[in-house]
């Protein structure tokens, strides 16, 4: 099972009285999971017996793709998700494809990148010339 | 995690707050957030430069999202609807931050409205109140035009968020953090773009000169400092640097893809201080008409 905690968004947990707060990261501005992922932290909670809990946000430290566990990296490639790489981080323009990573189905280092924006902006679209699959793989930022 | 079937439920049980729209934040983005000014700083400059910001990033969100169903393939609608949400993550961002630093900027609804300020600010300012720059504007026109429009979009944006994570605002800077590993990809994506069409066939190579030309007149306007800015020394970014890289950029993918800077005047200024073209009045009247029917309306 991937956790929150195993993706790096979930930062802190405390409890205050008989509140907990539990603070979470969004992976990009923008990221449409973060509603769910409170959600389902919330009822997560409650089930486990805390019936009041508040869900907060942080932007600092910006998340990163490094913060993904190795447990979490082992159950995204599992679910056929090319995990992440160690992100350099460099903001010069780079015009050349960046190394393509490898089938998550066949393990063949003879991909393409198909898009730079996959399914969901975390991840790019990949296919694989070797044995014809497409994939995702998650981006490092 | 839960035990539901499908992402629905968890929505629905977990509280009403949440099942208001799927693809949505928090009520408020900025919740557990500080937003208290930093001492010395003018709130409502702080405020008319978060708007600015914002705008940038709102109205070419929305230009973004138009081409959704009408990309040339499926892989580049999703591509160009991503690097919308990313720019709409950080408009709310700073468009909560614009009504932190100064409440004055706020549209005023009937008492009782539970539209957030974000919202207000997106869905309730008529096009004169709106601060963004006219190149985002402007109708996408051509698949070639739209790119050289990100091209040049995201090498300016990219420029300012990567000195405003120095900014002493430290809210400007937490969304300036994120928002650089986000444009990055943007710019990267425009650029390669720009390449692969002037390095195509010829029509594709006439289309991406043409495109080209018809965003260049706009880019002047980039380059106009705003009041705002200079009362804002330790919080904006150096606007003349960022200028100067985001052309710097800019030229070396011309370069790379053999084309030139095209010779045409620059178009009139001023989006800054809501002067704008009938264009963002078309955008505003789509994306805003619904909102306004509903000011006291839930979502």
């Amino acid at each position: 099972m991937l956790t929150l905690e195993d993706l790096g968004v979930l930062r802190d947990v405390t409890v205050d009285d008989d509140t907990v707060v539990v603070t979470l990261t969004p992976t990009y501005s923008g990221c449409p999971a973060l509603t769910t992922m409170r959600a389902d932290v919330l009822v997560a909670l409650r089930r486990a017996g805390y019936e009041r809990a508040e869900v907060r946000t942080t932007l600092s430290p910006a998340w990163s793709s490094d913060w993904i566990s190795d447990r979490g990296r082992a159950s995204l490639a599992e679910h056929g998700i090319s995990p992440p790489r160690p992100n350099d981080g460099p903001t010069d323009l780079i015009l050349m494809p960046s190394r393509p990573p490898e089938c998550q189905q066949c393990g063949s280092a003879d991909t393409s990148e198909v898009s730079h924006f996959g399914t969901t902006a975390c991840r790019s679209l990949h296919t694989c010339r070797a044995c014809g699959e497409t994939f995702d793989h998650m981006k490092e930022i | 995690m839960t035990d539901h079937d499908n992402a629905y439920e968890g929505l629905v049980e977990a509280d009403d707050d949440a099942r208001w729209a799927f693809g949505s934040s928090f009520d408020d983005p900025l919740a557990g957030v500080d937003t208290t000014v930093p001492s010395g700083v003018d709130g409502s400059a702080l405020a008319t430069y978060c708007l600015m910001l914002a705008d940038d990033s709102l109205v070419l969100a929305q230009r973004l999202a138009e081409w959704t169903t009408h990309a040339p393939e499926i892989e580049e609608e999703v591509a160009l609807a991503n690097i919308g949400l990313d720019l709409l993550g950080q408009a709310r961002l700073l468009l909560a931050r614009a009504a932190a630093a100064d409440p004055a900027v706020v549209p005023a609804l009937p008492e009782g409205s539970p539209v957030p300020d974000d919202d207000r600010l997106a869905y309730f300012r008529d096009a004169d109140a709106f601060r963004n720059v006219r190149l985002v504007a402007q109708p996408n026109g051509d698949f070639a035009a739209t790119m050289a429009r990100l091209l040049v979009f995201s090498a300016w944006r990219l420029a300012l968020l990567e000195r405003l994570r120095a900014s002493i605002d430290p809210v400007l800077a937490a969304v300036a953090e994120k928002g650089v590993k986000e444009v990055r990809y943007h710019r990267e994506h425009a650029a390669r773009w720009c390449i692969t069409l002037a390095q195509g066939t010829d029509v594709s190579r006439e289309r991406m000169i043409a495109g080209m030309r018809e965003v260049w007149p706009d880019v002047a306007e980039l380059g106009e400092v705003h009041d705002a800015e200079r009362q804002l020394p330790d919080v904006a970014a150096d606007h003349a640097a960022a200028f100067g890289d985001t052309m710097r950029v800019v030229d070396q993918v011309l370069q790379a893809a053999g084309l030139e800077r095209p010779d045409v005047a620059p178009a009139p200024g001023g989006g800054r201080s809501g002067r704008h073209t009938a264009s963002l009045g078309e955008l505003l009247a789509d994306m805003q008409g619904l909102a306004r029917e509903h000011p006291m309306g839930r979502w």
